[in-house]
């Protein structure tokens, strides 16, 4: 049994700070999930005359010289097939992988069990191709997986819905699982022991037609990206009551070394731009600290915020959702407390 | 251009998220549905495209009979025709099925462009878009933040990770867009009036079971510790300045 891990990396330039490119945090998350399915399944006792190939395969499209190897092999990576791929097409790679299931059911060495990628927009968008390509279901967002369940080699799952506050369990009966791993669930491990790794080259059949959906890419400004990797976040909801009122926020927000970030409510009233909000439909965060001022709750905004590692919450009722998913909570005034907090910091004697 | 929508009538969810006593759907007894915000956005997103190149714009959804409810908020907003694609009521399309009906509709028309929202608020499938495009043999370009059309041709761009992402594509294409992408506006009264007397073709639908098969849904294990209160109003200013400290957020 053999399953396909579909990998990302952060190149220098997309991550900070490091000169070599790297596995991305949501691919590891992924090779550690598909680790979960890789040894022989104890349901179905393998066929004498089947040989016993099982590992985690790595499908990268990048240069073979920029493969961090020895990152995949501590994973458990033992095969590494790398296309070449000037940007990011989401129908050819999925074709890419088309062609290696195809190639792998003849051979038989390497049974195809289940072809896995992050749970992010290139993760979803090139399983989702490859579902569409084979026909086969995609199950998204999955948290666990075990073989199991279904009529004959059927996968038991449990996968995320609105955005992780649910979550379904599932039967996968497919003949190949495509699955994508959500960002935030599985906590990236490597193997027990570094696997022994087999590097395949691979130059895919592609016509134009499969190179006409292709990214041109330039490197986007701050933006979004600030507000998902900062320390700490200042969040504004209905209770900040207009535009204006931002200013304390935004104050407080440079005073701690973090940036604002806000409720759908307050993108709706066109009171700040959609690139600052926070929820299952704007940004999910993962700060230290989020002081969530004048934010009720609603479970869409909860959606971006619980990867927050300390939540503060003030507000004028202590009954609001927010309160009971904090950490902290200030019964009062966001206009009184917010300026009573930037005066009391300000005058913090330094050091 | 005539524009082809797609929508999907969501549960409304506030402060919580509760299940019927089966644990097979949302319980929406206290709440009610809304149209899935990124396919909102798709709707916006359509009027201004119509209203800038001309042509029209149709709404289709896959729902109950109840959802005529979400296409007629769709012809407030200024969509000119809506499709119901009817469905039983205790009825879950999966993804494949769901994009297999989407199809029947969309290949019925000329359209130049179909729109859809890059993933449902409440199942999360992120594939219906591109199952979608496969059938009909068109580009398709996803989670799309800004979108210009120019002749027979589009830019898509969106972000990711850092990236800013440009598709071209010719038309006729499909689109899932991003919530962002635009601020919709709210209906107008005489939208409002005539979405309230506009015909909605009714096509009913049943669905074939898939490989993917939900068995229950379940609300994950919350935190479980009630917040401490640090006190009320600016009298709690300095209790607030110690667990900043506390928490090593101040430098």
């Amino acid at each position: 049994m053999t399953v396909f891990c579909l990998i990302e990396l952060d190149r220098p330039g997309n991550a900070e700070g490091q000169a070599a490119p790297t596995v991305a945090d949501a691919s590891l998350r992924a090779l550690t999930l598909s680790r979960e399915l890789t040894p022989p399944v104890p349901s179905a006792p393998p066929l004498p005359s089947a040989p016993q190939a099982a590992g985690v395969a790595a499908v990268v499209f990048a240069d073979v010289a920029e493969v961090p190897l020895a990152e995949l092999a501590a994973y458990g990576v033992t095969d590494v097939y790398v296309a070449t791929s000037d940007s990011y097409a989401p129908l050819a790679w999925a074709r890419a992988l088309a062609e290696l299931m195809a190639a792998a059911t003849r051979s038989r060495d390497h049974d195809i069990h289940a072809v896995i990628a992050a749970g992010t927009d290139h993760g979803n968008e090139v399983l989702a191709h490859l579902g569409a390509i084979t026909g086969l279901p995609m199950a998204a967002h999955c948290v666990s997986v075990s073989a199991g369940g279904g009529a004959r080699g059927g996968l038991d799952l449990v996968r995320q819905r609105w955005a992780g506050l649910l979550l379904e369990e599932a039967v996968l009966d497919a003949p190949v699982a495509l699955l994508t791993v959500a960002t935030d669930a599985v906590s990236p491990a490597p193997a027990g022991e570094p696997a022994k790794v087999t590097v395949h080259a691979i130059t895919p059949l592609l016509d134009d037609g499969d190179l006409l959906i292709r990214a041109d890419e330039e490197p986007a400004g701050a933006g979004g990206a600030s507000l998902a990797t900062a320390r700490v976040v200042v969040g504004g909801g209905r209770g900040v009551g207009s535009a204006e009122a931002f200013a304390p926020l935004e104050e407080l927000a440079q005073l701690l070394g973090g940036v604002v970030g806000v409720s759908r409510v307050v993108t709706s009233e066109g009171w700040r731009p959609h690139t600052q909000q926070v929820g299952q439909t704007g940004t999910r965060i993962t700060p230290d600290l989020y002081l969530a001022c004048g934010i009720s709750g609603a479970i869409q905004h909860i959606a971006g915020c619980s990867g927050a590692r300390h939540i503060i919450a003030i507000n004028t009722d202590p009954s609001a959702p927010m309160m009971s998913r904090a950490d902290y909570a200030l019964i009062g005034d966001l206009h009184a407390v917010i300026p009573a907090l930037i005066a009391a910091l300000r005058d913090r004697p330094a050091g | 251009m005539d524009i082809l929508v797609c929508v999907k009538r969501v549960p409304t969810v506030g402060g919580a998220i509760t299940l019927t006593a089966e644990g097979q759907a949302v319980d929406t007894r206290m709440s009610g549905f809304t149209i899935s915000p990124h396919e909102e956005c798709a709707v916006e997103e359509a009027v201004r495209l119509v209203s800038a190149h001309g042509g029209s714009v149709t709404v289709v959804t896959l729902g109950p009979a109840s959802a005529e409810e979400q296409l007629r908020a769709c012809l407030a907003l200024g969509a000119s025709k809506a499709v119901l694609l009817e469905r039983a009521a205790e009825e879950e399309f999966g993804p494949i099925a769901t994009a297999a009906a989407l199809a029947s509709v969309a290949s019925a028309g000329a359209y130049d462009l179909v729109l859809l929202g890059n993933e449902a608020s409440d199942t999360g499938d992120y594939q219906v878009g591109i199952r979608l495009a496969h059938r009909l043999g068109r580009p398709v370009a996803t989670g799309i933040k800004e979108l210009t059309v120019t002749g027979e041709r589009l830019e898509a761009r969106r972000e990711y990770r850092g990236v800013a992402e440009t598709f071209r594509l010719p038309l006729p294409a499909v689109i899932t867009v991003r919530e962002g992408i635009n601020l919709p506006r709210y209906p107008s009264l005489p939208g409002r009036l005539r979405a309230k007397r506009a015909v909605i073709e009714r096509v009913p639908v049943t669905c074939e079971p898939e490989g993917l098969r939900m068995r229950t849904l379940r609300v994950p294990a919350a935190i479980g510790h009630p917040a401490t209160v640090l006190g009320h109003g600016v009298d709690a200013v300095p209790e607030l300045v110690r667990v900043l400290g506390a928490l090593g957020v101040l430098s």
